[in-house]
């Protein structure tokens, strides 16, 4: 047991000479945010570049119908009724965008609208909606090595996948007729990418906070852009970025006493108040 | 193989050697869109060494005839491609030249990057192999365009664009090559210079070229064959010949072509 990768961890991050460094809590959630940090990050550069950023919101807005499923069901434990059901609306909402009944931003919103309505309804009957307040503004300190564990197997595939599709996901970016005409598949990698976004950001929710973790893909992405000129260069200092972020984020969180994705959301906020300083123009 | 009268290959020093075998067939292609037909009943033969250029008003199908050349969208009818041993191939190597104006002009991307994300399996993200510029600088020394390589797609000019864009349809060298309206918002000495340069190309690399454009006069210069499409294909046949027609006089308003 003692050699175990997590016990070396605990041992590891012990050793340093920081308060924060004594807690079990902040060693595992340290050891979540730079897991979960550069995932967002690196999912960010697609999501701005492919101009995503409200079906990302949307997602993690369903998870208030995944969890009134869940409850439903009798589930202690939502996150598969909440997968489940990102899923779903994903599918859907590439439905209608296929469809092209709707534009684009009208039916995400419309969709939007009417999962966080059902899910606010179905959780609040018999006025008991303060116990998934946790889910609004997230508990990164409450996360058990189990969840590191599932977090370090989500993100091995998530960035298997994101990887693999990378180069058609940059293409149809630029032009989905373009990315059609050099490689197969080029238009399930958009709904590949969806799916895996939404199964990523639903994952990443119970410890950011549904409120706030769409700004963590959009920002580290957002401050990249300013720096860079290409595509690695864009990726480099998305992921650089997010993870500094986190960990900032997450030490200062302790210090303040608040809410730990938020006050990442903030440091991210900083890192692309600064970068707008010396933004490469060209 | 007839050539068409005025060849322009006497003028650029470029020995045609066409094989006239590979060729491109589409076969009574429809297509519609929300239950109307947009395209209707279509016979085409494109040829190794022409350039065939496709015009028509706007929502006369033009695109929809690209798209559906490039499996894009779904269409009844055949699509056919035959390599120069007359054999059939199921999956050619299009090269497409897209309208530059439904690019992203602010996305970190440079022009290195475009050729990686076609030609290579490396996600670009994780930067880009020798080998891979190699084969890059290679696409654009052929429109002359190597000293773009490491631009950002963003601040290109639109003929600047169009030549990047026509390198990277060029590598690997396709067995058609499709533009669509690849001259929109590019002055006129640019457009000339574009397709002078696609009709050393389309010689230089026996490639069937189809050409989707509202550039009448440049066309009738360069085209080998030109096909009127108003939903259907009104008519075809030399430049010359398409222009005379008055179905495309009354369309384009040529009252006083010589």
């Amino acid at each position: 047991m003692m050699d175990s990768p997590l016990a070396l961890w605990h041992r590891a991050v012990s050793s340093l000479p920081f308060e924060w460094a004594g807690y079990e809590f902040m060693r595992l959630a340290l050891l979540a945010v730079l897991l979960i940090s550069p995932l967002l990050g690196a999912l960010g550069t697609v999501v701005v570049a492919n101009r995503m950023a409200f079906f990302s919101e949307a997602v993690g807005h369903a998870a208030f119908t995944g969890i009134a499923i869940g409850v439903i069901l009798g589930l202690a434990d939502p996150m598969w009724p909440m997968i489940g059901f990102a899923l779903v609306l994903t599918l859907a909402i590439a439905w209608v965008r296929r469809r092209g009944a709707l534009s684009s931003d009208t039916a995400i919103g419309l969709v939007m609208a009417f999962t966080v309505s059902l899910g606010i309804v179905i959780l609040s009957r018999g006025g008991d909606f303060a116990r998934y307040t946790n889910f609004l503004i997230g508990d990164m300190l409450a996360i058990a090595p189990r969840d590191v564990g599932w977090l370090a197997a989500l993100g091995s595939i998530a960035a298997g996948l994101f990887l693999f599709f990378f180069n058609r996901l940059l293409l149809v970016t630029m032009s989905p007729s373009l990315a059609r005409s050099r490689a197969k598949h080029a238009g399930a990698a958009e709904l590949v990418f969806a799916c895996l976004l939404a199964v990523v950001v639903t994952c990443a929710l119970p410890w950011i906070g549904i409120l706030v973790i769409n700004a963590l893909l959009i920002l580290p992405a957002a401050a990249g852009r300013n720096l860079s000129r290409n595509t690695a260069g864009f990726f480099g200092w998305s992921v650089a970025v997010a993870l500094l972020a986190g960990i900032v984020g997450l030490i200062a969180s302790f210090y303040a006493s608040t809410a730990t994705g938020a006050t990442i959301v903030l440091a991210a906020m900083a890192v692309y108040l600064l970068t707008l300083l010396r933004r490469v123009v060209p | 193989m007839h050539l068409p009268p005025d060849d322009a290959s006497a003028h650029l020093g470029i020995a045609p050697h066409r094989c006239g075998e590979c060729c491109t067939t589409m076969r009574g292609v429809s297509a519609r869109r929300n239950r109307v037909a947009v395209l209707e009943d279509i016979d085409l033969h494109l040829h190794c060494g022409e350039l065939t250029a496709v015009i028509g008003e706007n929502g006369a199908g033009k695109t929809t005839l690209v798209k559906c050349l490039l499996g894009e969208i779904p269409h009844t009818g055949e699509v056919h491609f035959l390599d120069a041993a007359r054999r059939r191939k199921d999956s050619p190597v299009i090269g497409y030249v897209p309208q530059h104006n439904s690019f992203d002009k602010e996305a970190p991307v440079s022009v290195l990057d475009l050729f990686a994300a076609s030609l290579s399996a490396r996600p670009a993200c994780l930067g880009v192999s020798a080998p891979v510029r190699q084969a890059a600088l290679a696409g654009l020394q052929r429109t002359g365009a190597d000293l773009l390589v490491d631009r950002k797609v963003g601040t290109l000019s639109g003929g600047e664009l169009q030549r990047v864009l026509l390198g990277l349809a060029l590598t690997p060298v396709p067995n058609i090559l499709v533009l669509d309206e690849p001259m929109s918002g590019v002055d006129h000495s640019g457009r000339e210079q574009f397709y002078g340069l696609l009709s050393q190309l389309r010689r230089e690399f026996d490639l069937a070229v189809l050409l989707v454009s509202h550039d009448l006069a440049t066309l009738a210069r360069f085209a080998d064959r030109m096909v009127f499409l108003d939903r259907r294909i009104v008519c075809e046949g030399t430049p010359s010949e398409v222009l005379r027609d008055p179905r495309v006089r009354e369309a384009f308003s040529l009252h006083s072509l010589s």
